[in-house]
């Protein structure tokens, strides 16, 4: 017995002949905010639905708060939040009444739900929403009920698939601001996310994931030092000069990364390589110098971006 | 699987047709008066006056209104188990936010038809008493025909939300109106006798599920003769539901569960 709230060894997924989730070892510490960050098809979403005891293993063993899904399903849902990567709340239904069938789900009263229900709905900024129906409501909006109704059974562990996917920028950050009270409040959160900047500012340790496969594994900051470099100088050159302009550039930096629109330098100094790139003789159209982020880790390890 | 899960589910099918009650309270209502009046009476009176009033021994109305008390049911047990189901499993993904708690698949699937059986009970108490209304039945032998008709709604309902949670779009949904629910409405003795079929059609009539439910509420409407023990008919409709269920759990949990 492990005291993780989940621990999975050797976690596989198999749809037919396809490969989801291939072979993945993870633990998940009580309080931490933990992520899976990877592009579309890595394996985040199958892995969550086996977490959320919908989805029976291929092989490997998983242990989500003590228990075995494939034993103990309706045991671990009852103390499991769920924010899948579809919304599916009751499009018929009001933003109250979409809580309220919901608790009844885990045999809540009718009393219990009505005071958790005044609670999340202030939590979730939708007071004044709580008799109107769902079907109108933007997309920021259902996210935060959705997110509402899977804190409904005061869970142990929050699951979050995606949380932010589709949102326009200012809903994506009332969205953060609310995971990150959760986190403050010693809420377990297991995130799926392919956005390298809502996995920095969400999750105390997550693994980096590509088809199927864990990468890597640390906190943000560890992964950055680890297989980074501190800055990045990302230059741009005119329309068709950019290879020949990339293979020069070659022990400028640490290391250089061409992408289809830019050359990436990865370097402990990006002024300073900027001032050897310009004194070699290059002229970029643009340059920018930035920290790095786990975009880059994300390309050293795999070699393609996350987001396409 | 337990009840108290399943009770769950049917708490919510009324949660949820408290906001959409009013379009199918309306036909509930609508439909047997403007059946009887059109059929019942209107034909009836042509039926009555011609050779049909000999061969039926009673009048065409009364002969009528327990057929489509039955056939009430089958259209309610199979609307309820087609549309909407689709819409749980890929429309609007309610099931999956089911599924997320601790309700497991067993219990969603009897939840459903625990609800789908409510609606089957209120549509055919407002059928049962519109016929009593009509003059077609007695108080009594009105009452007699409720659970015959919610019977035949509950196999239908089995039998299509096993037939819908395997469709891929909708287009199944109309191909099953078309070519099972509405020949079935025509042809299992709700309009007339089956023994009026074509020799080598009125076997195939015999095992139809509605020509079944027809003859229990007929039977029980009227305090008529059945053509078949009413036993047979009642255990070949459980069977269907009971099959229906078994087939429905199994190909939502491939589905849901993947
Ligand atoms: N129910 C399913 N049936 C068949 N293939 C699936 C199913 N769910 C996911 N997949 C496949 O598994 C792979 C991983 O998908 P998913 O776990 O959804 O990745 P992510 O959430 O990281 O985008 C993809 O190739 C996807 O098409
Ligand atoms: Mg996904």
């Amino acid at each position: 017995m492990t005291d993780s709230l989940v621990s999975a060894r050797g976690l596989t997924k198999h749809f037919d002949e396809l490969v989801a989730v291939d072979g993945i070892d993870f633990d998940v510490a009580e309080g931490e905010a933990f992520g899976f960050l990877g592009p579309n098809g890595a394996g985040k979403s199958s892995t969550m639905k086996m977490i959320g005891a919908v989805s029976p293993l291929t092989a490997g063993t998983l242990e989500v708060l003590g228990m075995d899904p494939a034993t103990d399903g309706t045991k671990i849902r009852a103390r499991l939040g769920v924010v899948p990567q579809d919304d599916n709340l009751d499009q018929e239904l009001s933003v109250y009444e979409n809580l309220l069938i919901y608790g009844r789900y885990f045999g809540l009263s009718k009393k219990v739900i009505d005071e958790r229900a005044a609670e999340l709905l202030d939590f979730a900024q939708l007071e004044d929403r709580r008799d109107s129906p769902v079907e109108p409501l933007s997309g920021g909006m259902k996210r935060r009920l959705t997110i509402a109704r899977g804190l409904i059974n005061t869970p142990d562990l929050l699951l979050l698939d995606e949380p932010t996917t589709g949102l326009d920028p200012q809903a994506r950050h009332l969205l953060w601001d609310r995971l990150y009270r959760l986190k403050q409040q010693g809420v377990t959160l297991i995130i799926t996310t392919h956005y390298m900047d809502e996995a920095e500012q969400l999750c105390d340790r997550l693994v980096i994931m590509d088809k199927g496969k864990i990468a890597a594994e640390g906190a943000p900051r560890d992964l950055i030092e680890r297989y980074s470099t501190r800055e990045v100088l990302e230059l741009r050159f005119p329309v068709g000069t950019q290879d020949v302009n990339a293979e020069r550039l070659d022990g400028i930096a640490k290391k250089t990364e061409v992408l289809p629109d830019r050359v990436l330098l990865y370097t402990d100094d990006a002024d300073d390589a900027h001032n050897r790139v310009l004194a070699a003789g290059f002229e970029p159209e643009s340059t920018v110098s930035r920290r790095s982020t786990l975009e880059d880790v994300f390309l050293r390890l795999t070699g393609r971006t996350l987001v396409d | 699987m337990t009840v108290a899960g399943s009770l769950r589910v049917v708490e919510a099918g009324a949660r949820v047709y408290r906001r959409t009650w009013r379009g199918s309270v309306i036909s509930t209502f609508l439909n047997p008066i403007l059946y009887l009046l059109a059929m019942g009476v209107g034909l009836g009176e042509l039926v009555d006056e011609g050779t049909g009033g000999a061969s039926l021994d009673i009048p065409y109305l009364t002969f009528l209104a327990p057929g489509l008390l039955a056939a009430a049911a089958m259209q309610t047990g199979a609307g309820d188990a087609a549309y909407p189901v689709m819409a749980g499993i890929k429309w609007r993904k309610t099931y999956e936010a089911t599924l997320a708690t601790p309700v497991s698949v067993s219990e969603l699937l009897m939840g459903h038809l625990g609800w789908v059986t409510v609606r089957l009970t209120f549509v055919a108490t407002v059928f049962s008493l519109i016929m009593v209304l009509f003059d077609a039945t007695t108080i009594t032998e009105g009452l007699a025909a409720i659970p015959p008709a919610v019977l035949t709604g509950i196999a239908f309902a089995a039998m299509v939300t096993a037939y819908t949670a395997n469709l891929k779009d909708e287009l199944g949904i109309a191909s099953m109106f078309r070519f099972a629910i509405i020949p079935l409405f025509l042809f299992s003795g709700t309009f007339f006798p089956i023994e009026q079929l074509p020799d080598y059609l009125e076997p195939l009539a015999y095992i139809t599920p509605l020509w079944h439910g027809v003859q229990l509420c007929r039977g029980f409407a009227l305090g008529t003769d059945f053509t078949v023990h009413p036993l047979v008919s009642i255990a070949y409709l459980v069977a269907l539901a009971v099959l229906g269920a078994l087939l429905a759990i199994r190909i939502l949990r491939k589905r849901l569960i993947s």
